[in-house]
C-alpha cells in the first residue's frame, strides 16, 4: 500500500472506522476522485422561476456552466431548490434555444434570417413611424397627452429591476404609456 | 395591501413565518408552488403552529395542513366575511391595537350608506358608468387621499383632483371625531360590525359549499392565536388577486389581521407569494402604466397639468406621502438631468398623460380594432398565458409590427403558422400581415442585475458567462434601441414631440465585446445621488424637493448606499439573526417587517417578551430591534404633532402605518378603492349560482367587455337552463412555469409533467362518463380544448343550495411550442377585470365538460357554433 496503511479494508477498520463506511472503505482510485466542481468557479446567482428567490451558485468552469445548484448560504432557501429551480442548468443549456434573430415579413410562409444589427435598425424605424402614425398630442377637451397610442408593450416578470427601469424611462420618453407586464395578469 | 396599510407589498418575510402561532393559506398552493419557501410553514408546525389550507382542491399544501377545508373557488369573501362577523360578534379583536393603530374608532360622515342600506351597494354609486363617487365615505371632518391603489385622479368616474386634504384636518395627530369605545353606531367599528353581521357560519357555509363548522373552526383558531403573546399570519397568491374582486379579497384579509393586531409584527402579517422571480420589482420599478418609480402616479390628463398641482392633488399634506415633491422632483432629476430645471417645472410637462385604462387588455383589444399597431413582448407569451389566449392570438395577427424577445420561439412567435386558428382555417398563414421580430434574450445567468423576490427583497444576481451569437440582456435591447431612435430623432425634422428623448439621460458606461450596459451603474441611478457631489444617498430621507438630488426610485434609495451595491451582500444566514439584514437589501431603507412600529405596543413597549421585535429604548432616545424601526428612529412613542404639522411631523409617536395621511391602519378604506369601502360578497363574474347575501350577483363596478371572441357564458347557469353548469379553475404544477416558455423547453420538466390534463370528481367523471386516462373535452363560449382526464377524489364535490356543485380543475401551461405540446386552458377563459387592477378572473369561472377528443379543423368551428347557440336557446338569453 502506498501510504502505509494496511492493505486489507478489514484491517483498515480497526484505524477508527469500525462500520467502514469512511476512510476504511477508500481505494487509491475513490481517493483520486474529484467531484465534478472542483475548480470551477462559483457565480452567485438567485433562481429565475418564482419568487421565493432561492440561492444559486452556478459553477464555471472553461467559460461554460458545467453545474448550478443551491446555495447553502441563503437565509431564504438554505441550500434548497425546487424541481424547476434544480432544472435551471437545462433551462440555461437547452438545446431549444436559439441564438440569431428570425425575421418574418408580412404575408410571409417562413422565417428568415437577420442581421442583429439591421434588425435593431428596423425595430427603431418600425418605432419611428408608429410613433408618428399614432401620436396624440391633446386630448378632445383640449388637455395635453403628448402620447404615442399605437405602440403596446407587454413584458415578464423575470427581467432585473435595471432593465425595468431603462424600459420604463425610454418608453415614457418616447410617450408610449401603454407598458405593462406580468403582474397585471 | 397598499390600500389596507400603505405599501403595496408583503408586510412579513417568508422566514419569519417560523414564528407565527397559527398560519392560514388560501388562495395559494404553497407547497407546490413555492416549494422551498414553504419550509417556513414547516418550522412553524414543528414549534407547535396550527396551519391551515382553505383551497377548492385537496393539495400537496392540504396533505401537509393540520386542516383542510374545501371551499368553492371564488367564495373566498364570503369565507373571510365569516372569520370577521366571528371576531366581532364574539368580541374577540385586539382592543389595545385597534383603537391605537387602525381607523376602528373614526366616526364616519353622516351621509354614508352601508350595503345593509342599499342591498348590496354603498352610497355614492352611478348606475350609468358602473362605478362609485368617493364623497360619501370620508371621515366626519376629514377627506383622505388613499396610499396606494386608485389614488383621487384615477377614480373610476375620473372625478379628479376632488379630494384636498382640509388644512390642519388632524387634532393632535389624530383624525378629528373618534369614539375610542367603539360604540357609537357611526364609527367604523360599528359599521364593519354591521356590513358583516349576516356573514353567520350557516350563509357563509350555504355559499362556500362546506360545513358551519369549518367557518368556526378557523375563526376560532386565528382568535385564539393572536393577541399580546400570540401572532398569526395569511399566506395568499394569484388564486386571490384573478378575480372580479381580487383587491376585495386582500382587503378582507387585512381586515382580520389588523383586529387580531396581527400586521407588523413577528409571526404576523400578511405575506403575498408571487409567482415570478421579480414580479414585485415590476411593479416597485413599475412596467405598468399607471404609475411611476416607486408608486407615483402617473400624470393624469384632467388632473395634472402642471407639477404644482400634481403634487398638491396627490401629495398629502400629513403622513409620508407629504414628501412627494422630493420624490417626484428627484425621478425627473434622473431622467432629464441638468435639463430639469425649477423654471421648467423640472420638464414635468415633458410626460404624457393618462386618462383612463390603458392595461394590456385594453390593448390587445386596440390591437383587434385596428388602434394599435406595434407590440414588443418580451418574455412573455401572451398567446398561451393570458385569458382567452384565442383573442389574443387573433390580436397579434392584426399588428403591423412585433417584436418578441425570449430564449426560444414561443407561441406567440409563431401564432402565424401555428395555432388552433390556424389548424381550424378561420386564419390563413399569407393573409396575416404582421412583420415580426424575434430576438434571442440572454438568461440571468448570462447577465448582471438585480430580482425582487415575494418580500420585497433585491437579490443581485452576477453574469456567469457571456451569451452566445446574438443573445442580449434586455438591458442592452433597451439601451441601444434608445440609442438609435435618438440619433434617428436627431437628424430628422418631423418627429413629433422630440423634447423628451433629446433631454433623456441616456449614456451609462458599457462593457465588454457586446457593449452591454454596466447594471451596477443603472442601480447606482435607481438609488440615487447628491448631483452636486456624484455621491450615493444612503437613503430616501436624503432627497431633496430643490433639484439637489436625482433618484430613480424613491422606495429602492439606498440600495447603493455607500457606493455599496447593497443588493449583492451576501452575508451567510447561519452567521446572521433569522432577520439576517445583512443578506441583500429590502424596500423600505432594508425593514424587513414593515409596519414593525406596531410590534409595541402605544407606550412603545413589546407587547410580549415572546413577541419583542421593534421597541424603543428611553435611555438612548432611539426605537430599536432585531429589525431596521419603520418609523422616525427618534421619534419619542408620546410625540403629540403640534397643530398644522406636515409630512412625517403629523404622524403621532403611537401610529405605525406612516404612509396614510393619518398613519391608521384601514379597515375602513375612504379613498382608493374604487368597488367599496369594505369588502363585500359578489358572485363571480360567471357563477353556477345566485348571490345569498345581496340582490346583487356580481361585483357592480367589474370591467366588462363582451364582443367577438369574448362572449360570456349565461350566468349564474342555475337560472339560466343549467348551461355550464361547472366550476372551472385553472392552476400551476410544480414542474411548469406559467405558459410553458421556461419549462416546456427544459427536458426534465417535460418529462415529469408531459400531457395537459383535467382533475374531475370520481362523482363528475360518472355524471358525464369520463374515464381517468383517457380524453375529455371542455368548453366555454370562447373555446373548446380536450385534456386528458385525471378522476381524483382531490376535487370536492360541493353541496350549495341542496344540489351538488362539481368543479373541473385545469393547469394552463401547454401551447404548441415545446418538447410537450397541448390545448391551452387559457383559451377557455373570458376576459374581464378587477376594477382596481385590471387583473382577470381566471379562479372561478363556468364551463361544461363531455368525454371524447375535441373536434378538428373546420368542425371546431362548427362545433363552437352550436355550443352558442345551444347556450342562448336553453338560457333564454
Amino acid at each position: 500500500m502506498s501510504d502505509g496503511r494496511p492493505i486489507w479494508p478489514v484491517l483498515r477498520q480497526f484505524e477508527g472506522d469500525p462500520l467502514a463506511l469512511g476512510a476504511a472503505a477508500q481505494s487509491d482510485a475513490t481517493r483520486s476522485w474529484t467531484g465534478r466542481i472542483a475548480g470551477a468557479k462559483a457565480v452567485k446567482s438567485v433562481c429565475p422561476y418564482c419568487a421565493v428567490g432561492c440561492g444559486q451558485n452556478v459553477f464555471v468552469k472553461d467559460e461554460k456552466i458545467i453545474q448550478i445548484e443551491g446555495d447553502p448560504d441563503s437565509p431564504i432557501s438554505r441550500g434548497r431548490l425546487c424541481p424547476k429551480g434544480s432544472a435551471t442548468r437545462s433551462l440555461v443549456e437547452s438545446p431549444m434555444r436559439e441564438y440569431k434573430v428570425k425575421y418574418r415579413r408580412p404575408y410571409a410562409t417562413r422565417w428568415e434570417e437577420l442581421s442583429l444589427d439591421r434588425a435593431m435598425d428596423m425595430i427603431a424605424d418600425r418605432v419611428l413611424k408608429t410613433r408618428r402614425e399614432t401620436w396624440h398630442p391633446v386630448s378632445d377637451e383640449g388637455k395635453d397627452l403628448n402620447r404615442c397610442e399605437g405602440i403596446a408593450h407587454l413584458g415578464g416578470a423575470t427581467l432585473d429591476n435595471e432593465e425595468n427601469y431603462l424600459i420604463k424611462k425610454l418608453y415614457t420618453a418616447l410617450g408610449i404609456i401603454q407598458v405593462e407586464n406580468q403582474a397585471r395578469i | 395591501m397598499g390600500t389596507s396599510f400603505g405599501r403595496g407589498g408583503a408586510t412579513t418575510f417568508q422566514q419569519d413565518l417560523q414564528n407565527s402561532d397559527c398560519i392560514v393559506i388560501m388562495g395559494s398552493n404553497m407547497a407546490e408552488n413555492h416549494p422551498v419557501g414553504f419550509q417556513w410553514v414547516m418550522e412553524a408546525r414543528e414549534r407547535g403552529a396550527r396551519f391551515i389550507h382553505v383551497d377548492p382542491r385537496f393539495t400537496r399544501t392540504s396533505a401537509m395542513a393540520d386542516t383542510h377545508v374545501p371551499i368553492r373557488a371564488g367564495s373566498d369573501i364570503a369565507f373571510l366575511g365569516g372569520i370577521i362577523n366571528y371576531i366581532i360578534q364574539n368580541d374577540r379583536a385586539f382592543k389595545e391595537y385597534v383603537i391605537n393603530y387602525t381607523n376602528a374608532p373614526v366616526i364616519l360622515k353622516d351621509d354614508f350608506k352601508d350595503t345593509e342600506d342599499l342591498d348590496g351597494f354603498f352610497s355614492g354609486y352611478e348606475s350609468d358608468k358602473d362605478g362609485y363617487i368617493f364623497t360619501t365615505w370620508q371621515y366626519k371632518g376629514m377627506d383622505l387621499h388613499g396610499a396606494a391603489g386608485q389614488r383621487e385622479s384615477e377614480s373610476a368616474l375620473g372625478k379628479v383632483g376632488s379630494f384636498m386634504q382640509r388644512e390642519d384636518a388632524l387634532k393632535d395627530g389624530e383624525p378629528p371625531h373618534m369614539d375610542k369605545t367603539l360604540e357609537d353606531p357611526r364609527c367604523i367599528y360599528q359599521i364593519t360590525k354591521r356590513h358583516f353581521s349576516r356573514y353567520t357560519p350557516e350563509v357563509v357555509a350555504e355559499i362556500c359549499g362546506i360545513e358551519p363548522h369549518h367557518v368556526i373552526d378557523v375563526a376560532e383558531a386565528l382568535c385564539a392565536n393572536s393577541g399580546r403573546d400570540r401572532t398569526s399570519a395569511i399566506v395568499y397568491s394569484v388564486a386571490w388577486t384573478q378575480h372580479t374582486f381580487g383587491v376585495q379579497m386582500i382587503r378582507a384579509a387585512a381586515i382580520i389581521q389588523l383586529l387580531l393586531g396581527n400586521i407588523g409584527r413577528p409571526g404576523g402579517g400578511i405575506l403575498s407569494l408571487r409567482g415570478h422571480a421579480s414580479i414585485q420589482g415590476s411593479t416597485d420599478i413599475p412596467t405598468l402604466f399607471n404609475i411611476l418609480p416607486g408608486y407615483i402616479v402617473m400624470p393624469h390628463a384632467q388632473a395634472h397639468e402642471s407639477l404644482h398641482h400634481y403634487i398638491k392633488s396627490d401629495g398629502s399634506r400629513t403622513g409620508w406621502w407629504g414628501n412627494l415633491d422630493k420624490y417626484i422632483i428627484s425621478l425627473l432629476k434622473a431622467w432629464f438631468g441638468e435639463h430639469a430645471t425649477q423654471e421648467n417645472d423640472y420638464d414635468f410637462d415633458l410626460l404624457p398623460r393618462i386618462s383612463g385604462d390603458h392595461s394590456t387588455y385594453r390593448s390587445f383589444l386596440g390591437m383587434l380594432d385596428g388602434e394599435v399597431k406595434g407590440f414588443f413582448c418580451v418574455g412573455e407569451n401572451p398567446a398561451v398565458g393570458n385569458a382567452n389566449s384565442g383573442l389574443h392570438r387573433r390580436a397579434l395577427a392584426c399588428l403591423e409590427w412585433l417584436v418578441v424577445r425570449d430564449f426560444t420561439e414561443n407561441e406567440s412567435a409563431s401564432f402565424w403558422y401555428d395555432s388552433p386558428e390556424i389548424e381550424s382555417g378561420e386564419l390563413k398563414t399569407d393573409e396575416i400581415g404582421t412583420e415580426i421580430f424575434w430576438m434571442p434574450a440572454a438568461a440571468h445567468t448570462e447577465k448582471d442585475g438585480s430580482f425582487t423576490n415575494t418580500q420585497r427583497l433585491l437579490q443581485w444576481h452576477h453574469k456567469a458567462v457571456e451569451p452566445k451569437h446574438d443573445a442580449r440582456s434586455d438591458l442592452w435591447f433597451y439601451y441601444h434601441l434608445g440609442k438609435r431612435i435618438r440619433e434617428k430623432m436627431r437628424n430628422s425634422n418631423d418627429e413629433p414631440f422630440a423634447e423628451p428623448m433629446m433631454n433623456l439621460t441616456w449614456d451609462y458606461p458599457t462593457k465588454g465585446p457586446t457593449q452591454e450596459p454596466d447594471a451596477h451603474a443603472v442601480l447606482r441611478e435607481i438609488s440615487g445621488y447628491e448631483i452636486s457631489t456624484g455621491r450615493a444617498v444612503s437613503g430616501y430621507t436624503e432627497l431633496k424637493a430643490d433639484g439637489s438630488t436625482a433618484c430613480g426610485c424613491w422606495i429602492y434609495s439606498g440600495s447603493f448606499k455607500d457606493e455599496v451595491n447593497q443588493t449583492a451582500r451576501r452575508k451567510p444566514g447561519s452567521e446572521q439573526s433569522w432577520v439576517a439584514p445583512e443578506w441583500g437589501w429590502a424596500w423600505p431603507h432594508n425593514r424587513r417587517i414593515i409596519y414593525n412600529r406596531a410590534s409595541a405596543d402605544r407606550d412603545g413597549k413589546p407587547w410580549s417578551e415572546r413577541k419583542a421585535y421593534v421597541w424603543w429604548d428611553e435611555e438612548k432616545g432611539e426605537w430599536t430591534g432585531h429589525d431596521e424601526p419603520d418609523f422616525e428612529k427618534n421619534k419619542r412613542p408620546d410625540y403629540v404633532p403640534s397643530k398644522g404639522a406636515k409630512r412625517e411631523d403629523a404622524i403621532a409617536g403611537w401610529h405605525p402605518f406612516i404612509m396614510q395621511d393619518d398613519a391608521l391602519g384601514w379597515i375602513f378604506v375612504p379613498n382608493g378603492v374604487v368597488d367599496g369601502p369594505l369588502p363585500t360578497y359578489y358572485e363571480p363574474h360567471e357563477s353556477p349560482a345566485k348571490n345569498l347575501l345581496y340582490g346583487q350577483q356580481a361585483n357592480p363596478c367589474r370591467q366588462q367587455f363582451e364582443r367577438t371572441f369574448n362572449e360570456y357564458n349565461p350566468s349564474p347557469s342555475s337560472t339560466h337552463g343549467g348551461v355550464f353548469p361547472f366550476v372551472l379553475h385553472t392552476y400551476r404544477l410544480t414542474e411548469h412555469h406559467t405558459a410553458g416558455g421556461m419549462s416546456r423547453t427544459v427536458a426534465h420538466l417535460s418529462e415529469l409533467q408531459p400531457e395537459f390534463f383535467c382533475e374531475v370528481s370520481p362523482e363528475l367523471a360518472q355524471l358525464r362518463g369520463l374515464r381517468h386516462g383517457d380524453w375529455a373535452t371542455i368548453f366555454t363560449m370562447r373555446a373548446v380544448v380536450e385534456a386528458r382526464v385525471m378522476v381524483t377524489r382531490r376535487v370536492p364535490v360541493l353541496r350549495m343550495n341542496g344540489r351538488d356543485v362539481h368543479m373541473v380543475g385545469l393547469p394552463y401551461h401547454w401551447g404548441s411550442k415545446g418538447l410537450v405540446t397541448g390545448d391551452s386552458a387559457n383559451d377557455l377563459l373570458h376576459i374581464t377585470l378587477d376594477p382596481n387592477v385590471h387583473i382577470q378572473e381566471t379562479k372561478g369561472l363556468t364551463c361544461d365538460i363531455q368525454a371524447g377528443r375535441r373536434p378538428r379543423g373546420v368542425d371546431r368551428d362548427k362545433f363552437l357554433s352550436e355550443v352558442r347557440r345551444r347556450a342562448h336557446v336553453e338560457s333564454g338569453l
